[in-house]
């Protein structure tokens, strides 16, 4: 436990010290909830009716920022070949680094999307299934992302290779995530698709680390 | 350099004992580095890898660790499971060094050793060693060549291992530092520890040698 706990204080704080961290995919938040009514007009129930899908949406690319250098700085400076000389698995290695990269990320995206979503004017009634959407969204775009991050190992473009590699993944939990929301808006059941979320956040969490696994051995050997 | 007084003299229980190599060949891009390398490696004692650039030295090392895949031949730690001995018997300091440039020498030695199995006393211990106290609250981006070598070194030290795999240790080191470092190395081997070092120059202790021809 003591070497899995420094790595994800290791991890936490290096998410928030790299450039692309989380205070850009903050920005790049606060930017499309800024803009967006700049764009299409100030017009409340215009605004309202997009809003959660729009926050939603942003929160799903905002994610995308920081993805790119959760294995690839480790990679090219040898702290990958030293974090395998470990008695740790390096699945469970990657659990960790995904752990701390969502702590870093996305938990802050997910304090603010709730936030977000009121100020383009949906309902504060949404803002805790908004946070816990979030929250589960996040999880499983941070273990996605790391299985496209770890297969861009090495690449050129690595930050490009992971978007096209991931963002077909990111579809179910947009739908998941994006449904439950608007079926809560317009007063429908709306845990199907929330446990849908959860089931392909657990999902990825539990499938995702071997991936990666698999794919930083690759790379390295 | 202080004396390393209260160092442990070498790994608590010496797990590798001996390295073997049998017959052992790397192909990295479609190019065979080297094949039809063995050597047998006792306690106490090193190994000075030498051959000329792109011979494959660096690979070796990184074979042995188990990063890099053997083309053929095997690759032992004297009965000890591969993968207990490089999850918890050796240590490996090559050019790309691993240490975070944003992150102090002291977070990075302290994390290094709790990833690696040592013991919190024994920070203190290899920073002294290798005379680091003074850099502790350096970001690591602030050192200079030789002084971050001396810090990935120090994690050696920091977490007692028996297997030393190093790439070109030596270089950024000044004099005085080739000297100190050599003085450590011999007592890892007093110690019952192994050396394997990928060297374009002769080691500062009696070493056995192998040479890669590319």
């Amino acid at each position: 436990m003591s070497r899995l706990a420094a790595l994800i204080a290791r991890e936490t704080t290096l998410a928030w010290g790299r450039g692309g961290g989380p205070l850009v995919a903050l920005g790049f938040y606060a930017g499309v909830a800024t803009f967006l009514p700049l764009a299409i007009g100030p017009q409340h129930d215009r605004l309202a009716g997009i809003a959660t899908g729009a926050a939603w949406v942003a929160l799903t690319l905002a994610s995308l920022l920081s993805l790119e250098r959760m294995f690839e700085r480790d990679y090219e400076d040898g702290a990958l070949d030293l974090l395998l000389l470990s008695p740790v698995p390096l699945e469970l290695t990657c659990l960790v680094k995904c752990m701390g990269q969502w702590l870093a990320a996305g938990a802050p995206l997910a304090l603010a999307a709730p936030v977000a979503a009121i100020a383009l004017g949906a309902s504060p009634a949404l803002a805790p299934l908004t946070f816990a959407c979030a929250l589960l969204g996040g999880l499983a775009f941070a273990f996605i992302g790391g299985i496209g991050a770890a297969l861009s190992l090495g690449a050129r473009r690595g930050g490009l290779l992971t978007a096209v590699i991931v963002l077909p993944l990111f579809v179910p939990p947009v739908i998941f995530g994006g449904g439950a929301l608007a079926n809560f808006a317009a007063g429908l059941p709306w845990s199907g698709g929330f446990a849908f979320l959860g089931a392909y956040a657990a999902a990825a969490v539990a499938f995702g680390p071997l991936a990666m696994a698999a794919a930083c051995r690759n790379a390295l050997s | 350099m202080r004396a390393p007084k209260n160092l442990p003299k070498s790994p608590d229980d010496s797990l590798i004992t001996q390295l073997l190599l049998k017959d052992a060949a790397v192909r990295r891009g479609g190019r065979l580095l080297f094949e039809g390398v063995s050597l047998d490696l006792g306690a106490g004692e090193a190994c000075a890898l030498t051959g000329a650039n792109g011979s494959g030295k660096t690979s070796l090392l990184r074979a042995v660790a188990g990063l890099v895949r053997l083309e053929a031949g095997e690759i032992g730690f004297g009965g000890v499971d591969p993968a207990d001995a490089r999850g918890e018997g050796l240590h490996l300091v090559g050019h790309a060094d691993g240490l975070k440039a944003a992150r102090t020498a002291r977070e990075e030695l302290t994390f290094w050793s709790r990833w690696t199995g040592g013991a919190t006393a024994a920070i203190q211990e290899a920073a002294e060693a290798l005379d680091l106290v003074p850099l502790l609250d350096l970001e690591v981006r602030r050192l200079s060549a030789g002084q971050r070598r001396r810090l990935a070194l120090a994690r050696m030290l920091a977490a007692p291992r028996p297997l030393w795999l190093l790439d070109e240790p030596l270089s950024p080191l000044d004099a005085r530092w080739r000297e100190g470092f050599g003085a450590l190395m011999k007592r890892h081997l007093d110690g019952g520890g192994l050396i394997l070092a990928a060297v374009h120059d002769p080691l500062p202790m009696a070493a056995r040698s192998l040479e890669l021809s590319a």
